[in-house]
């Protein structure tokens, strides 16, 4: 029995059993409940890297839940696809991986830092519920379903972002958290409502094969864009990012950081996959690089003053996020023209994907070592923090590694996909380039400020008794650093394996429709 | 909540069982008629609410235990997904039980008919899944939150360890 | 009301449309302008039943009847059951997420002891 078919919709299933099952787990005590917490997160990144393979051996698969047979998608006679079609193209996959690696780290580390707290069965059902909320949505087909594991994944984290209920700033952040939220949530449904009213179908290969521009298309494109904007954190959206990621516990935002990948992959699945050439006008591809550029600049530039490591870091985020939507954006104003798309299409959205990858690894790396700050010194605050490294060496260490990473500094993994970003920009329009350019000398600049503050300098009497965090965290926070390093050691080989067929897969609308509406074989 | 009167708590006590077997008949007849395991679920949920309003907070509370909501929410959940998992030799959540005789598998003649109760196999399992579990976690809604209305906590039951 | 439709057919045909719009405002507007917590609430109330109006007024065929095989007995046409199912996916969703709002606003009042949402601003800069 070739169990490979299954794994879509293993993927997704296994984190649900993990959340529905918690709280038998929770039944044994801490021991079987961590057992269970770390076993399930394994069991993903097993299988989304199983389906990784799967998906380059085969190209793009499809698995139909509840249908007669896996890959049944038109059943006897129709010419409609019916139930919901599970479509793994190689982004797909590759934003699984990404997801579930950054859910894996944010599980080891939470394993220590959550125990002093109680109601720990809630926690692990909703950090899986998260998981399966955010794979669901980088694999699903089908425009509903995306909605709906949308919603699991925003109701799940508005549950883990407000989760130290006793601290009025972690319920204030979450209830501005939902507010947002729920607003951009509520467009996506109108905009699927559109669609569904014009083309009778929520698959997204059957209204991509139907799609022509009239004035509801427009509309929906409208809601669609602002709205997965919106859950992604970019300017002029980002109100909510630095609150709640700041009071969200560090192994929940680490995890916050991926979902936030996944609406960005709804973003581009939506403009790539869903309208494709028939976009019409450049204008959508010129507000996402607009957008792009806001972000970078608005966020560094909040970020330098920031006293707050986690906010800081959050306000990075921002920044970080509007890297990816540049790639992306030039890489979707070159769509009609295959000159361009040879010229510098390709490679600013090679940039853009690759950042992806990288960032939400740095990133993640990142507020786990000022969650270990916290855990180990009581303090978040820059003022009170100082000459940590020689009590800490191997949180300092990673630190270290992730800083230089986002920064950009040669030879890390930030400056390869940050070069491929350059280049192809300057071709667009040389004022990106340069707004990148800035961005990344301020990140440098903001990042040496918090490892001079934090970790160098003399010791504080204060800190007399810190000592380095318990081993799972480190275990978390070296998973992290570990893939990091493997990244800037192997780019070519990442660059042509990981990277490059997911930004073919982005381009080949063709592919992705044939894949559902040729009968799925 | 103070309790309101002796003739609102009367009709109380005869009536709110009515609202619990009607909310079992929306559930369990969910492939029939409008309905199914959401819709019954909350209805039987308005039945905690119900005796909430009526007898007032401190005798619910006294007489109602979230541990067995709690159970019943984990239960409808685990079997909704043991369900899904049970077909996997051919699709995840593969339609396993109908048409097949035994439980939930009577045939369905085909044209209109009065509606066949045993019939629609696994459809017919996960409406009461999902019904159990929306009664569980609707009831625990509405008890945490009434345990919410009271707003001084004893001290030393909030959680330090983050900085405040 | 025949007369009214032969006269004025795009009208009422599109009144759902129009309701659904005006609610979408409304609620937007109790998001963005209102000052009491439960009162943003109620907007993101509002916001939710004007998508799910619009999903289910999409689904209906003119002369359509219910789409239950067993009940509907003798018909030509049925309304669509699909955005039903839709719909309801999308009340249950507004369900836990009025839930939870309601529950955290509970917290934010024992917390800062009021409800004004411009005195709850400890996050800022």
């Amino acid at each position: 029995m070739n169990w490979n078919i299954h794994l879509p919709a293993l993927i997704i299933a296994v984190p649900l059993l993990g959340a529905f099952a918690a709280p038998l787990a929770g039944l044994g005590g801490k021991v079987t409940r961590n057992i269970w917490f770390v076993a399930v997160s394994i069991a993903t990144v097993a299988l989304s890297i199983m389906l990784w393979q799967h998906v380059q051996a085969e190209g793009v698969v499809v698995y139909v839940l509840g249908g007669e047979s896996w890959n049944l998608t038109l059943p006897s006679g129709l010419s409609w696809p019916i139930r919901i079609i599970l479509e793994v193209d190689a982004f797909s996959a590759f934003m699984a991986i990404v997801g579930s690696i950054a859910a894996m780290a944010g599980a080891f580390f939470s394993l220590r830092f959550m125990e002093r707290f109680s109601g720990l069965d809630k926690f692990v059902s909703l950090y899986f519920l998260l998981m399966a909320g955010m794979l669901g949505m980088e694999l699903t087909g089908d425009l509903f379903n995306f909605f709906v594991f949308l919603e699991i994944a925003s109701v799940a984290s508005f549950g883990l972002v407000a989760f130290w209920r006793d601290r009025p700033e972690a319920v204030e952040a979450g209830f501005k958290y939902m507010i947002v939220s729920t607003v951009a949530a509520m467009l996506v449904l109108i905009a699927v409502g559109f669609f569904y009213g014009r083309y009778n179908a929520v698959n997204m290969a059957a209204v991509a094969r139907m799609m022509h521009f009239g004035y509801p298309e427009k509309i929906a494109l409208v809601f669609l864009v602002t709205a997965l904007a919106m859950k992604c954190g970019a300017v002029p959206m980002h109100m909510w990012t630095p609150d709640a990621y700041t009071e969200a516990p560090a192994g929940v935002t680490c995890l916050l950081v991926a979902v936030s990948q996944a609406s960005l992959y709804g973003l581009f699945r939506v403009c790539f996959s869903l309208y494709g050439a028939s976009l019409g006008s450049s204008v959508v591809p010129w507000t996402i690089i607009v957008l792009g550029v806001l972000s970078m600049f608005i966020g560094v530039t909040m970020a330098v003053i920031q006293k707050e490591i986690k906010r800081l870091m959050a306000y990075h985020s921002v920044s970080q996020i509007g890297y990816i939507l540049l790639g992306l954006g030039v890489g979707l104003l070159a769509l009609k023209d295959p000159q361009a798309m040879a010229d510098y299409g390709f490679t600013a959205m090679k940039g853009g994907i690759y950042h992806l990858f990288n960032y939400t690894m740095y990133k993640g790396l990142l507020f786990l070592t000022a969650g270990a700050l916290f855990y180990a010194a009581g303090s978040r605050n820059l003022n009170d923090l100082g000459g940590l490294a020689r009590v800490m060496p191997h949180t300092a260490f990673m630190f270290v590694i992730a800083a230089a990473a986002i920064a950009g500094l040669p030879p890390f993994n930030g400056f390869v996909s940050k070069l491929l970003i350059y280049e192809s920009t300057f071709a667009v329009y040389p004022v990106l380039a340069i707004a990148a350019l800035v961005t990344s000398v301020l990140t440098l600049a903001s990042f040496v400020k918090v490892f001079q503050t934090a970790f160098l300098g003399p010791a504080k009497s204060v800190f007399a008794n810190v000592r380095e965090v318990p081993a799972t965290m480190l275990v978390g926070m070296s998973i992290l650093t570990v893939v990091v390093i493997g990244l800037t050691l192997l780019p070519t080989w990442s660059l042509a394996n990981l990277v490059e067929p997911a930004a073919k897969a982005l381009v080949d609308q063709a592919g992705y429709i044939s894949a559902v509406m040729g009968g799925g074989l | 909540m103070q309790p309101l009167s002796v003739i609102v708590r009367t009709i109380c006590d005869i009536f709110a069982w009515f609202l619990a077997i009607f909310g079992a008949y929306v559930i369990i007849h969910g492939h029939l008629s409008p309905g199914g395991g959401f819709q019954g679920g909350a209805v039987v949920a308005t039945f905690l609410a119900l005796l909430l309003v009526a007898h007032g907070g401190k005798k619910l509370l006294a007489f109602v235990k979230p541990g067995i909501y709690s159970w019943l929410e984990t239960t409808g959940l685990l079997v909704f997904i043991g369900t899904g998992f049970a077909g996997l030799t051919t699709v995840f959540l593969y339609n396993f039980l109908s048409g097949r005789g035994g439980l939930f598998g009577a045939v369905v003649p085909t044209g209109p008919n009065p509606g066949i109760l045993n019939s629609s196999g696994t459809i017919a399992l996960m409406n009461l899944a999902v019904g159990l579990e929306v009664i569980g976690g609707l009831s625990l809604i509405v008890i945490y939150m009434f345990k919410g209305i009271r707003l001084y906590e004893e001290a030393g039951s909030e959680e330090t360890g983050h900085d405040r | 009301m025949r007369k009214q439709e032969a006269r004025r057919p795009a009208m009422t045909g599109n009144m759902p449309f129009l309701v659904v719009g005006i609610l979408f405002f409304l609620g937007l507007y109790a998001i963005l302008f209102e000052r009491n917590l439960i009162k943003i609430a109620i907007g993101i109330t509002l916001l939710e039943a004007s998508a799910n109006l619009l999903l289910i007024v999409l689904g209906y065929r003119t002369g359509g009847s219910i789409p239950v095989f067993t009940l509907a007995g003798d018909v030509q046409t049925m309304t669509l059951p699909t955005p039903q199912a839709l719909t309801l996916t999308a009340i249950v969703i507004g369900l836990a997420t009025s839930a939870l709002l309601l529950s955290l606003i509970m917290m934010l009042y024992k917390h800062y002891g009021t409800l004004d949402v411009r005195e709850i601003r400890r996050l800022r800069g």
